[in-house]
Formats: C-alpha cells, structure tokens, sequence
C-alpha cells in the first residue's frame, strides 16, 4: 500500500532509440539538436538532415548536466561520440546552458522548423504546449515563423499543470489522456482557471462523488478552452499540427480539435522532438554555411 | 444595538458581534467541506463567550465568497448579505475613518478598495483569477521550502540578500523555490524572495485603482510580518495594520447591519 502511495503519478517515463538500418559512417554531416525544456529535455542526432538518434528525459536541477545527459544517452548504442558532431544547436528553456553547442536558436524557431520536418510543408499552425509554456506559431512552407503568441506566466494550459493533476487523481500523466475520454457524457470544464485553484475545484468535485474519469474530463475540457483561447488570438490556418510533450495527450488533442473543429496531422515521429528535431536542421545548414557549401 | 458580521471567506470564517459599534466579541475558525457547519461552530462561540442567544441579536449581515451558505440558513439566519469590498471599505473606514485606500489580501482573493465618506465604495479592483497573488501563494512556498505558513514572514525579515524570483505563477514558483535550495540559497532569503513577489503582484494590481493615503492592509496575510516591509515599499508609501486585519470585513458586516437598523 505505502508502494502505491509514493508513486510519482506525474513522472513520464523517459526513453532513447535510433532509427534501424541507418548507418553513421555513410554519413556527411552529423548534427545534434538539444533542447532543453523547463520539464523535459531532449536530443535529436541528424545524418544529413535525417533523424538518427533521439531521447527524452526530465530536466535535472542542474540542466547543463541534464544537456550533456541527454546527448550522451541518445549516441549511446549508435557508436558515435560527442566527437563525431559537426555542429549542435542548442534550444529551449535552458539552451544557454548546452556546453558543446555552437550556437543557441530561439524554441519558437526551432519548433516551426521541426514540425516542417515531421509533418512536411503544408504546416501552417503549430501549437506547441510544453512543461512550463504553450505556444501558438504560424509558419510558412519552408518553415519559417510568420508571427507566434505563447504564454509563459501561467502554469494553466501546460504540461505542469497536467502532471499536477495526475499526482491530485493518481493516475500515472501517461494515461490521463486516456481516461479523461472514457466518459458516456462531458461535464462543465472546472471554471478556475489558475492550476491551484483548479486542483481544489477538481478535489471538491472528488468529494462530491464524482469519478476520477469525470473530473479528469472537467479538467482536460477547461484546459483546452484556455489552449484554443490562445490559438485563436494568433489564428489557425491548416494544416495544424501539435507538438510537445502534450501532444501525446489524446484529452486534450481530441478536446482543442472538436473546439477548433480542426483536426490536427498525425504524426510519425514524436511529436516531444520538434524542437531538438529543428534544432538539429538548423545545426546542418549552419554547418554547411561553415564549410562553404552554401 | 446588537448586530453580528460574518465573513465565510476561502480558507476562514470569521464572526464579529458589536454593540454600540464596539466589538464585543470574535471569533475564527477554518472552512470545512460543510460551509454553514463551519460556521456555526465560531458563530456559537461568540455567543457562549458573551452570554448573548440568537435573538439577542438584531441583525446578522454575511459577507465573504461563501456568504450564501448562511443567508437566511437557520440556525444562523443571516438577514443580508453583501459583497466583500463592501464590507472591507465599511469595517475599515469603522476601525479607521482616516482610510483612503483598503488592500484586502485574503486566502486566494486579493483586492485593492478606494474609500469614500462614510466608507462608501468608490473604485475596486479584485484578483480572483490567479493565487499568485493571495495568502495561497505564501503557502504553496511555505511547502515547498518545508516550512510552517506562520515562520515565513519572521524568516522573510532575517533576510540579508535580495535574490529575484522569475517565476509569476504559483506552480513555476513552486519549482523555483526547490532550484534556488538546490544552489543553496539561504531559506531567509527565499522567504524574503516570496514576499517580495507578493508584494509586487498585490501593488501593481493596488496601483490600477490608484492609492491616496491613509493606506490600511487587512485580510489573513496583513498578518504576516513578512509581507509589510515590501508592500511599503513598492507603494512608497506608509501602510496602517488595524488589530485583528482579518475580521474587519465581518466587522463592516456588523455595522452595514446596525447602520441599517438605524
């Protein structure tokens, strides 16, 4: 029992993979993205502009360390050293503290370019919702930011606040998603906005007898009013698409599309690596600018 | 006359019995699941402490965000119900009829009054919207740096450095506080950092209303010494703390009740 007491519901487990039948040593350039989130921090290896290598992992209390970690952790098994790296960017929350970068590139920037890789050149609005932000950016076809809106001040409509609510209804941040869709009927949105304050609404509502699955509902609901109020402001133009570790979230995806009725590209690859992914683009052409190949 | 206030706010209630415009008696307890139970066990306290009954008292007014839940609620009874600023202006033109400006910092409300003659309403400004700028606040930090809610202002003024905080909302500021123990910051000074960005929320919002001297802080966090020091100073200008900050919108209650009677 006390087992199922400590249970760290918030924490998302973390990972790394290479991309089978890809060899480094064919490769011209090889470029590394890291982006270091406020919550999560992640590396993208690139042969020639092509994902390699990637991993995901929680930013530590020193996110320098947590940089280097998280470069190492997504070589490891390719055979390839920090060494091996012609350039790497670094972007994020905590770009400027990514040791072996050449340079840093804003997240905004990052984000746009990464999702023009994964989702392709139609991309016209990307939301970015992360640990500590959401970002609504528009693009154009080369992946370029047009004009962007994030909030950053406000812990409602983020990845934070999410893992606050799984810690409050025990039910690990993975599967939130999941269970706030498995109700016959949606509930009103919980009308705080603020995460304090929303968190004793969803208590009461515990109390009053509601189920985890309802309150959950309550809570995603209100949190993609705030998302789409924001998205709005910035205005959506398809495709959309969704990036970030809240991407992975189907409650909250599947509740901004109905609002926007919009629905948004699946993607392919990991939506939590648009930034890194664009950082490690960004790194390539930068490279080749340095070499003299453009 | 004998009237009562009562003021069913986020986290207290507090009960207030006057007679002539003298408080004879006070009382304070916290808000449970069952608001009208919570408030009739400080309710009955006052009138055991005073040896007064129910019908002793000619009229009861409620204020606070659960108002409602004894507005006309036997055993209670409540007779009127008025809104918070209404009461903060009242009780503290009643306490101090020099007062201009009223800054009421609750549990998760903050609001600034501007004070008219008679302690009439003139201009308010309310955050209901984000605990970063209410008592929550303090207490959310007093968490996470593992320290009782009532230690932080007295750590707060043992402070030797001013270290800045970034983080606005409650639940970054939470992380904040746990990466600045990490570079071992001194808790003093985490706790001065707290207050400061408190302070700072609870101004810029005061600031909107515009701020005319006599100055008077009540609410649950004019109780914490911590708090004061910095809210002086961002206003630039002197701040009065009436006795007990916290009842004086149950005493306004009281004495919209007996001016009403009158």
């Amino acid at each position: 029992m006390s087992e199922i007491k400590s249970q760290e519901y918030w924490r998302w487990p973390e990972y790394r993979h290479t991309v089978p039948d890809k060899d480094w040593h064919n490769a011209k350039i090889i470029t590394a993205g890291v982006d270091v989130g406020s919550v999560g921090s992640k590396a993208a290896v690139l042969l020639d502009g092509e994902l390699y290598a990637y991993s995901a992992m929680r930013t530590g209390g020193i996110s320098e360390a947590t940089a280097v970690k998280v470069v190492n952790w997504a070589l490891e098994e390719t055979g390839l050293q920090p060494d091996n790296l012609h350039y790497v960017v670094g972007t994020g929350y905590g770009r400027v503290n990514v040791p072996f970068a050449k340079r840093t590139i804003t997240e905004i920037a990052c984000h746009a370019r990464g999702a023009h890789y994964i989702y392709g050149p139609t991309v016209r609005t990307v939301l970015d919702i992360g640990g500590q932000d959401c970002k609504a950016i528009r693009c154009d076809e080369k992946g370029k930011v047009l004009s962007f809106l994030m909030n950053d001040k406000c812990a409602a409509g983020t990845g934070r606040g999410l893992e606050v609510f799984a810690d409050l209804i025990s039910v690990p941040i993975q599967d939130l998603g999941k269970v706030s869709l498995s109700v016959d009927e949606e509930p009103p949105p919980v009308s705080n906005t603020c995460v304090i304050f929303a968190k004793a609404e969803s208590l009461a509502l515990l109390r009053r007898g509601w189920p985890k699955e309802r309150v959950a509902a309550a809570y995603h609901a209100a949190m993609a009013n705030r998302i789409v109020d924001l998205l709005m402001r910035v205005g959506v133009e398809k495709d959309f698409v969704i990036t970030g570790g809240v991407a992975k979230n189907a409650g909250i995806i599947g509740r901004v599309e109905k609002l926007l009725d919009i629905k948004a590209l699946k993607p392919n690859i990991d939506p939590i690596l648009a930034g890194a992914l664009g950082a490690g683009l960004f790194a390539k052409a930068l490279y080749e600018k340095q070499i003299g190949l453009r | 006359m004998i009237t009562a206030g009562i003021d069913v706010g986020a986290k207290f209630v507090k009960v207030v019995i006057l007679k002539d415009g003298g408080v004879l008696e006070r009382a304070k307890a916290l808000v449970g699941f069952d608001v009208l139970k919570s408030t009739i066990d400080p309710f009955e306290t006052t009138l055991k402490k005073t040896g007064l009954s129910r019908n002793d008292i000619e009229k009861i007014v409620a204020t606070g965000m659960g108002r409602e839940a004894v507005h006309g609620k036997p055993p209670i009874n409540a007779e009127e119900v008025v809104s918070v600023v209404v009461a903060d202006a009242k009780g503290a033109f009643h306490l101090i009829p020099t007062v201009k400006t009223v800054i009421d910092v609750g549990a998760e409300e903050g609001r600034g009054v501007k004070v008219g003659p008679n302690g009439i309403v003139k201009d308010f400004v309310i955050n209901e919207r984000c605990a970063a700028g209410a008592g929550t606040f303090v207490e959310a930090m007093a968490r996470a740096l593992e320290v009782k809610v009532e230690d932080m202002g007295p750590l707060a003024l043992k402070s030797t450095q001013v270290i800045p905080m970034n983080a606005q909302c409650c639940v970054f500021a939470e992380s904040e506080v746990v990466t600045l123990i990490h570079s071992k910051v001194s808790k003093e000074d985490i706790s001065r950092a707290i207050h400061d960005a408190i302070a700072s929320r609870i101004s810029s919002m005061v600031l909107r209303v515009g701020v005319e001297r006599d100055v008077v802080l009540i609410g649950g966090v004019a109780l914490n010494p911590g708090f004061l020091p910095p809210l002086k100073k961002e206003l630039n200008t002197d701040v009065i703390v009436p006795e007990c900050p916290e009842y004086v919108g149950a005493v306004g209650a009281a004495m919209i009740a007996s001016e009403s009677k009158e």
